[in-house]
Formats: C-alpha cells, sequence, structure tokens
C-alpha cells in the first residue's frame, strides 16, 4: 500500500513538472482506464462522425464540393485509425474498442446523433462542430499522454481546415440567394445548441473532470472552453448576417465575454442516453457494415495465412 | 444497328463532334465509378479498405473535373464541369454501361473495378502519346493513379478467390454476372474514325486487357468467362440501364432544385 501511494505521488510530480508520459511508464490504473475511455470514445466520434457527412457526398452540389467532402470525411476516417492505434498503447485492442462502441459500452460524441437533411449541415457541422472539437483538441496537444498529444498535433492542423472549408460552404450560402440563405439559417438553428453541447455538462455537474485536470489529461473546464466557443464564434455568426438562435445573447463588457442563455440539459441528457434521433440508426449501420463486411475480412486473413504459409514452404525448399 | 434497341443512333461524326465524344466517353466514365465508390464511404468492410476507397473515389472525380473543364472549353456557350455532370440527362451520358451496374456487395464493387481499371491502364497508358496536348497531360497525371487502383483492384479479386471458400464462391460469381457488361468497352466507335490517331481506338486494348485478366484471375484460382459470349452495349451511344437514372437523379437533385444558386 505504501508503495503503491508512492509511486502515485512520483507520477503526479512527474506529471506536474510537465513531463509526457510514454506507453512504457508506469500509471495510475484509473489514468489508464480514463485515457483509453476518453481516446476511444474520440476515435468513436471520428467514425461514427463519418455518417452524417457521408450522407450528402453523393449529392454534393458541385464537383469540387464534392472533392472537398470526400477528402474530409477521409481524413476523419484517418483519424479514427490513428487514434485506435493511440489507445493500443494503452493495452486495448481495436476489435474489443469496435464491439464496446456497438453494444453501446463505448460511447461517442452525441452531436453526431442529429441528422443532416441539409445540405447547409455539410457548411455548419465543419464550421460549428470541428470548431467547437477544435477547441477542445488544441487543450489536448499539450495533454500528458504523449502519444495521444501526438495524434493531436496532426489532427488539429486538419480539423482547422475543415474548419475554414465549412465556414466556406456556409459563407457562399449566406452570400447567395434567398434560398441559399434561408438554408443556413435554418441549419444554424438546428446545430447551435448541440454544438454547445459538445463541451459536456457545466463543471458542477462533471464527475470525472477534476481528476483529469489534476493529471493534466484535461488542461481546462468545460465551461472555459464553451465560453471561450461562444466568443469565438458570435462575431463569425453576425460577419455572415445570420442570427444566433439565442435570445439571451449579449455582450457582457464587465466579464469581457458573451452571455448566453441557459442549455437545454433534458435534451443533452436524452441523446447521450440512446434517445436522439439518430442514436440507433448510427450503430445500426456501424453493425450492419461491420456483419457485411465479415466474409471479406475472413478471405483476406485466410489468404495472408496461405501466403505465410508458401513463404514458409519456399523457405524449407531453399 | 438497324433491327435492334439502339436503333437510330448517330453513326457520323465531324472531327469536332467526335473530340467532344470522345472526352465525354473518359470523363462519364470517372465520374460515374467515382459516384458509385463513394457510396462506400462509412460501410467497408474494415476502416482502412474505408480510407483506400475514399482515395479511389476521389481520383475518379478528380479526373471526371479535369476532362470536364476541357470538354466544358470545348463545348463553349457557358458550359462548366458542374453544367456538364449535374445538367445532362441519361441520354446525354456516354459512361459504359458496367460502371452503372450496383455496388452489390465487396466483391462484386472490387470485380467492377478491377475489369475497369484493367482496362483504364491501358488506355491512360496508350493516351500520354495523344497529339492532345491537355489530354496527354491528364493521361500523364492519371496513370500513376491507376496504376495503383489497378493493383489494388487485382489484388482484392486475388484475396477473395484464394481466400476462403465462401469468398471464392462469391467473386466467381460477380465475375460471371459483370462479364457481359466488359464487352462494350472493346468496341469499335464510329467516333475513332474521326480522330487522329493518337486517340486510342479502345478496341485495340482487347487483347492486352483479356490476357491480363486471364492472369490475374488464373492466380485467383477463378475461372475466365469466355470473351467471345453474348455482350451488353449501349452506353457509348447513351443508351443505358435503369441504374443511371437513380444515380443522376440522386447526383444532380440539389442543383436542379435551385438553378440558379452557386455553390
Amino acid at each position: 500500500m505504501g508503495t503503491n501511494v508512492s509511486l502515485e505521488d512520483n507520477f503526479q510530480t512527474y506529471v506536474d513538472g510537465e513531463n509526457k508520459v510514454e506507453p512504457k511508464d508506469w500509471m495510475p490504473e484509473k489514468y489508464r482506464k480514463t485515457l483509453i475511455r476518453q481516446i476511444s470514445q474520440h476515435a468513436h466520434s471520428e467514425i461514427i462522425g463519418m455518417q452524417p457527412e457521408a450522407n450528402w457526398i453523393t449529392r454534393a452540389p458541385s464537383l469540387r464540393a464534392k472533392l472537398i467532402l470526400l477528402a474530409k470525411v477521409q481524413d476523419e476516417a484517418g483519424h479514427g485509425l490513428y487514434l485506435y492505434s493511440a489507445a493500443e498503447t494503452l493495452g486495448e485492442s481495436r476489435e474489443k474498442m469496435i464491439s464496446d462502441l456497438q453494444s453501446g459500452k463505448a460511447k461517442y460524441s452525441s452531436i453526431f446523433n442529429y441528422p443532416t437533411p441539409s445540405w447547409a449541415d455539410m457548411g455548419t457541422i465543419g464550421w460549428l462542430v470541428d470548431g467547437a472539437a477544435i477547441q477542445n483538441q488544441v487543450m489536448l496537444t499539450r495533454t500528458s499522454y504523449g502519444p495521444y498529444a501526438r495524434a493531436m498535433v496532426k489532427i488539429c492542423k486538419e480539423e482547422s481546415f475543415h474548419q475554414r472549408q465549412g465556414y466556406e460552404v456556409v459563407m457562399k450560402l449566406a452570400q447567395g440567394t434567398p434560398e441559399q440563405k434561408a438554408m443556413a439559417q435554418e441549419s444554424l438553428n438546428r446545430w447551435w445548441w448541440p454544438s454547445l453541447m459538445m463541451f459536456g455538462p457545466s463543471d458542477d455537474e462533471s464527475p470525472n473532470s477534476a481528476q483529469s485536470m489534476k493529471w493534466k489529461i484535461k488542461r481546462k473546464s468545460n465551461d472555459t472552453l464553451r465560453q471561450e466557443f461562444v466568443d469565438k464564434t458570435v462575431p463569425q455568426v453576425e460577419y455572415l448576417g445570420l442570427t444566433v438562435p439565442d435570445s439571451d445573447l449579449k455582450w457582457n463588457e464587465a466579464r469581457g465575454h458573451y452571455d448566453f442563455g441557459i442549455i437545454n440539459w433534458d435534451e443533452f441528457y436524452a441523446v447521450i442516453q440512446g434517445n436522439g434521433p439518430c442514436n440507433k440508426e448510427r450503430i445500426a449501420h456501424h453493425v450492419e457494415a461491420h456483419e457485411e463486411g465479415a466474409w471479406v475480412r475472413e478471405a483476406a486473413n485466410a489468404f495472408a495465412q496461405k501466403q505465410a504459409q508458401r513463404k514458409k514452404n519456399t523457405g524449407a525448399a531453399a | 444497328m438497324n433491327g435492334g434497341w439502339l436503333a437510330g443512333k448517330k453513326s457520323q461524326f465531324t472531327k469536332d463532334e467526335a473530340l467532344k465524344e470522345y472526352f465525354k466517353f473518359l470523363a462519364d466514365d470517372a465520374l460515374i465509378l467515382g459516384q458509385q465508390l463513394s457510396r462506400w464511404c462509412s460501410k467497408g468492410p474494415v476502416l482502412e479498405q474505408d480510407i483506400a476507397i475514399i482515395n479511389t473515389s476521389l481520383d475518379h472525380i478528380g479526373r471526371a473535373r479535369l476532362l470536364y473543364q476541357e470538354l466544358a472549353k470545348i463545348e463553349g456557350n457557358g458550359a462548366t464541369e458542374d453544367t456538364l455532370a449535374y445538367f445532362r440527362d441519361h441520354q446525354e451520358f456516354r459512361n459504359a454501361l458496367l460502371l452503372e451496374q450496383p455496388n452489390g456487395h465487396w466483391g462484386d464493387s472490387v470485380v467492377r473495378s478491377f475489369f475497369i481499371d484493367t482496362f483504364n491502364f491501358f488506355l491512360y497508358d496508350g493516351l500520354r502519346r495523344c497529339e492532345n496536348q491537355v489530354l496527354a497531360g491528364i493521361a500523364e497525371k492519371s496513370v500513376k493513379e491507376i496504376a495503383y487502383q489497378a493493383q489494388w483492384s487485382a489484388e482484392w479479386v486475388i484475396r477473395l478467390g484464394d481466400g476462403t471458400e465462401e469468398s471464392h464462391e462469391k467473386v466467381q460469381k460477380s465475375i460471371d454476372n459483370l462479364w457481359m457488361w466488359t464487352g462494350e468497352l472493346f468496341e469499335k466507335y464510329p467516333v475513332f474514325e474521326s480522330l487522329d490517331s493518337s486517340f486510342i481506338d479502345f478496341s485495340t486494348l482487347k487483347t492486352q486487357w483479356i490476357e491480363k485478366v486471364a492472369l490475374v484471375l488464373e492466380t485467383a484460382t477463378l475461372q475466365m468467362p469466355n470473351p467471345e459470349s453474348w455482350m451488353q452495349t449501349g452506353g457509348r451511344l447513351g443508351v443505358h440501364t435503369s441504374h443511371l437514372g437513380f444515380i443522376l437523379a440522386e447526383m444532380q437533385s440539389l442543383p436542379r432544385t435551385y438553378p440558379d444558386a452557386a455553390w
């Protein structure tokens, strides 16, 4: 017991000194578990997040827009792969993570349980959802676990690019025909509040946050990140000539921040608990693709084994 | 062509008309295949292959854009890459029928890609020496991508053919089902007669294609159907299967709903 306490103390001192934890270093079991949960959740978000956008690839309204969207979704698949690998350094297999996703044991960002009925959503997602994600991820480039921090540096660069592309889509709509402008506003109305929900519960309702902050996995509180996002995004909405769907929104000179209305936490928890418009659809899609691909994966494995055997036989003969 | 379902199709082309047709053959093939492959996004058998197939789709659509941009210049009259993709109806498309066949399962899609990638490889390799400098440039840029695509799809045919009993049966069926759409690729169209011989006559690629396909199928322990069996045709003349209507309806819906909008 005494030794354990001392190992944990050493770990805390190490992290406090802004040192990176690497896969082979000793770490508290709860630190490992927290990271596996967080990184796999992040990976799942990238993968499930492909679906609402893939929904528009076949209907993108110009060839250029189609290419950009394809490239974006491809980046997300790449991020997923990268993050699964980072989680594997903590001893969790990809098969296990995927099975936890499909059984509902593991979560992904709740925002992807909303549908994308409009082309404008391809802009709004890039602008707001990727924007909110970046707010979080920039912080994570300094997270204490080395492989995660390094993955974030690469991912952040691409996400910033996506955010600019998303903003460009919305800008074209906002500056387009009256129908297009209405399309942009309608989309903003649906995504604004769910984007604010992405930062998670308020600080006083966030049970895991304190320990994560202490271990420097997380470096800013949910409410701080949310405020930064609002402050950064409101001027962008105004520049586009669109309206934030929040009647309580106003600049607070004394605080130097925007004040904003109250999030519908009932909706937030309902969606997290599986009752959003697309929770079932997203998982069913993933499960279906996985099951339909089973015979292909089996074939690839069988072929690889045959090849290895042939190589061995040739080697033995020589 | 008389006395069958291709009756009434144009059979004589000026050089100018033939040039436009030739660009449509190439561009429409690239767009329709790219569009079809993009449907695999988020549905691949494993994440790495999702990434690979999206990448291939990107290459096809990227190539379609270059070809349409040049075609738009030749067409004039305010044509753009997007008017060509979004405001033509099925009878104006010139893609081979093979490409509009449904994605089906992984084996179906892989075999469809293998047939066209192998064709494209020989075609674009030859077009690098085309007298049309723009086309030669596009070919030069594309041939590396196409070589990769042809390798990717051939490797999958081999993996599935020589994988499990189930995969062997499935992919053999894909080959048998898609075979009748391959003959069209090698027809000698009147268009070729009006163009310089550096615009590859597709019929000249048949022997190489059969040799390559036979080799891959043999490695995959699969049977090659008879190349001289009855083949479907019509795509290069604008006579399509019902599938193309749905592909276009989906792809073109937004620009056609808001024809005055810029995106």
